[in-house]
């Protein structure tokens, strides 16, 4: 985890460094003196060399102080206000995904061919072929301006109810894939021997499905919903930038736009973070699925 | 014993679900029992601190307008009208005498006093600062100073009393106290000094508004409520702004639409076809202190001499502005009548000599085949158009104008791209140009000199057609020596009639800003910078 964390960093902040100057937009296009340009240069530091920069932001990291924005606030309160936010997004969008998903990959995959199979095909094509701030706009719209069922856009509060349509549109896409990731799975397993074997045992086509056949198909699953919790904290920037979301990705949207370094890379260290613990969890869950996976 | 590990799983999954989001379920603080008529805006993140010389953009604008109180405000016309300012006097136009209003106080009790102004400026022009709006000091006494050998205080200002200082600048600015609404202006009180970075995040104020405790979540929104201590023109006609930040303006525009938001002082570019019809009765589109030109280089030879004065009202009158105005920017702007801009105290729409700016065809020829026939139009010159072309709807709208020159004088035209606004300036800059260019201008405060000085006294820093005409600048030096501004706005308004006959650059249009309400709110206006006159709005 140490090595990701320095690689990622180090990456993360040569790129915004590369990304050139961000001098320019904090002048606003105005003109601005020599004098007052260099002594915002010297302010952030950006008149240094890039390692002698990168060593301050480390130094600091070490000392858990991740800077403070071009606005004068600390990135430890930014981070600490947004990501319980952007949790919560991204988790109801990770459960509603995984039900969904799974109960209508089963069914699917049980009835493999059939009426159900191929109109969930179909709508689960559309879903993935569709830009993510389409589907967003659209929904926002139809929902939110139309019907009213809710408002177009989350409030400063962002409670759970506030960000059921946000978490849709975010889990939407991954959804598409968790069926047909189930749906491939359980079809193939179910022409497994192992199949065969306990259904000639006498054992009830329910108990074959759900114990048998559903636990062997939810392998490729959870791994791809693991890898997922950190995509959804990611892709979340667009969800939450249609939605208004005062979330991690409109945090990161913005600091992209101002160029403004500390801020990206910290978030991109607790993306990081998320990733990787992520991972771990899923490799744990392995074990429980699979007796046959054991760790030493 | 197999169904129980699963079951473990799943209880340890939610678990963790659970830890990984407690943090973030309470925090029903604030908004929730919110006064009704307290107003929500639209706006975007600021980009610095509230701190008036450090704020240049819009977001951060917004909100430090209406926290701070200066000499002077401008009303919906670019008018002054009186905030803190008892008097501004000057016998010659250099030396000003500022007298302000006793009494006022900051937020904290401490009292407004011309010391609060002279640091505040001070601090706003020392380079050391790295305040974005430094250069709007320049022209006062001791500004190079303070840049370069790192002295700390204008030597032009001079804290006389209690309540009165003066202001000695560089030479004479009959327009001075017109600029003195701009925010770069307020004064600041002695507790922004000690820190001014923290001062940024929750400032101590004298405006209409105050930030309410706590009141600026970053990215989340910007709650302001009445300053009840506060006296003079903007007192609040509601119960508190509080400004929500969106990163895009098309789910500003639907939470507008179903009323989940009250002011929307910018449209997204989506709409601007359709947004009057779903804002029926409640949206705005107003022109503001901006406009567009054709530069007309001097340096041209076609464009010198006889000739050149025919081919330049030639091409005025080939433009059919409207009729661009209404299919590239469905409307949204307004045909220009002259330099400057209509929310500009003093602004003329029938200035003598205006009438090149009417479309006329048939005399745009006749006077195109004059010129031909004292000097001939080269036969297989193309008429270039230089423009960058990262701007939105710089491209269409040029081929639009290359195509009337085209159809209406029977010359070649066309669109000389340059892919950023820093590569047509280098071109310009170098006096690169082989035919006309793409200008604008946005005023800093509402003056007609911002207008004329800047963009065409000899040698002036935008004078992108090096245009030069000493009747012109002793016109212009008249007016910053008028006694008065109706003197001054005279003078200004006859140095324009010396650029109709001269024709540097062709007026195009003014620049407009598009603004929409909800059902809730009324009484919404936009200012002469097009931003919403919060203060006055009323909700209920």
């Amino acid at each position: 985890m140490v090595p990701v964390f320095f690689g990622a960093t180090l990456l993360v902040y040569f790129l915004v460094f590369a990304t050139g100057d961000p001098i320019a937009a904090l002048s606003g296009g105005k003109p601005m003196s020599d004098a007052v340009e260099a002594s915002l240069r010297a302010q952030y530091n950006l008149d240094q060399p890039f390692w002698v920069q990168y060593g301050l932001y480390l130094k600091n990291l070490i000392t858990f102080d991740l800077g403070t924005t071009f606005s004068g606030q600390a990135v430890n309160d930014v981070i600490a206000r947004a990501m319980p936010v952007t949790a919560r997004l991204a988790l109801m969008a990770l459960v509603f995904e995984a039900v969904f998903g799974v109960i209508f990959g089963v069914f699917a995959g049980l009835r493999k061919g059939g009426i159900f199979d191929s109109t969930v095909l179909v709508l689960s094509l559309v879903v993935i072929s569709v830009p993510t701030f389409v589907l967003g706009f659209v929904f926002q719209f139809v929902f939110g301006v139309k019907f009213a069922w809710t408002t177009p856009t989350v409030g400063s509060q962002a409670g759970w109810s506030d960000l059921v349509l946000p978490a849709i549109v975010l889990g939407l896409v991954s959804l598409a894939y968790v069926i047909r990731l189930s749906r491939t799975s359980i079809a193939e397993n179910l022409s497994a021997d192992y199949v065969r074997t306990a259904s000639a045992k006498g054992l009830t086509r329910t108990r074959v499905v759900v114990v048998h056949v559903m636990r062997n198909s939810l392998i490729p699953v959870v791994t791809f919903l693991g890898a997922d919790l950190g995509m959804l904290m990611g892709g979340a920037i667009v969800t939450e930038g249609v939605f208004n979301v005062p979330g991690i990705g409109s945090v990161l949207f913005d600091a992209i736009k101002k160029g403004e370094s500390p801020t990206v890379v910290a978030v991109v260290s607790v993306m990081v973070l998320v990733f990787v613990v992520a991972n771990l969890f899923v490799d744990l869950l392995y074990a429980l699925l699979d007796p046959r996976i054991r760790y030493a | 014993m197999r169904m129980n590990r699963v079951l473990k799983g799943v209880a340890v999954t939610s678990a963790l679900a659970l830890a990984l989001t407690a943090c973030g379920g309470s925090g029903n603080g604030g908004g929730g029992t919110a006064a009704d008529a307290v107003v929500t805006a639209h706006n975007t993140e600021p980009q610095n601190g509230l701190i008036p010389t450090s704020t240049n953009e819009v977001g951060g604008g917004r909100v430090v307008d209406l926290l701070y109180q200066g000499l002077y405000s401008y009303d919906a016309n670019g008018g002054l009208q009186e905030e803190l300012a008892e008097s501004v006097e000057s016998e010659d136009n250099v030396t000003w005498t500022v007298k302000i209003k006793p009494g006022a106080t900051f937020s904290d009790g401490t009292p407004v006093t011309a010391k609060s102004f002279v640091d505040a400026w001070n601090y706003g022009a020392d380079s050391d600062n790295a305040q974005n709006s430094s250069y709007f000091f320049e022209t006062i006494k001791g500004y190079a100073e303070s840049n370069d050998d790192g002295a700390d205080e204008l030597s032009g200002l001079t804290v006389v009393d209690e309540t009165t200082f003066t202001v000695e600048l560089m030479g004479p600015e009959s327009d001075f106290p017109q600029r003195l609404g701009y925010s770069a202006y307020m004064p600041l009180p002695e507790v922004a000094f000690e820190d001014m970075q923290a001062f940024g995040q929750a400032p101590v104020t004298n405006g209409p508004y105050i930030l309410a405790e706590d009141g600026w979540k970053h990215e989340v929104e910007i709650v302001l409520v009445p300053n009840e201590d506060y006296e003079g023109p903007r007192k609040p006609a509601n119960d508190g702004i509080t400004f929500t930040i969106y990163d895009n303006f098309d789910s500003a525009y639907n939470d507008l639409l179903s009323d989940n938001l009250d002011v929307l002082g910018e449209m997204p570019p989506s709409v601007l076809g359709n947004y009057e019809d779903d804002l029926e009765g409640r949206n705005a589109n107003k022109a503001y202190a901006g406009n567009a030109t054709l530069v007309i280089p001097n340096y041209v030879e076609e464009f010198q001499g006889e000739a050149g004065q025919l081919r330049r009202q030639a091409i005025s009158m080939a433009i059919d502005r409207q009729q661009i105005i209404d299919q590239i920017f469905m409307g949204t702007k307004e045909v220009a009548k002259e330099f400057t801009a209509p929310v500009i105290d003093g602004y003329s729409e029938d200035l003598e000599g205006s009438e090149v700016l009417e479309f006329n065809p048939e005399k745009a020829k006749e006077l195109w085949d004059e010129a031909d026939a004292i000097s001939p139009w080269p036969e297989d010159k193309v008429l270039t158009y230089t423009s960058n072309t990262d701007g939105a709807g710089n491209k269409e709208y040029i081929e639009a104008i290359t195509n009337q020159l085209r159809t209406n004088l029977g010359i070649k035209a066309e669109l000389d791209a340059k892919a950023t606004f820093k590569e047509m300036r280098n071109v310009v800059g170098e006096d690169g140009l082989k035919g006309v260019s793409r200008a604008g201008w946005q005023a800093d405060y509402p003056s007609l000199y911002n207008f004329l000085g800047p963009l065409y006294g000899t040698g002036a820093g935008s004078n992108d057609g090096r245009y030069s005409s000493e009747e012109f600048d002793a016109k212009l030096k008249e007016g910053l020596e008028a006694k008065s501004i109706e003197d001054a706005s005279a003078k200004f308004n006859e140095a324009q009639e010396i650029l109709f006959q001269d024709l540097p650059v062709l007026p195009l249009w003014y620049q407009a800003a598009q603004a929409g309400w909800s059902n809730n709110v009324d009484n919404v206006e936009l200012g002469w910078d097009g931003k919403p006159l919060y203060h006055q709005i009323t909700k209920g």
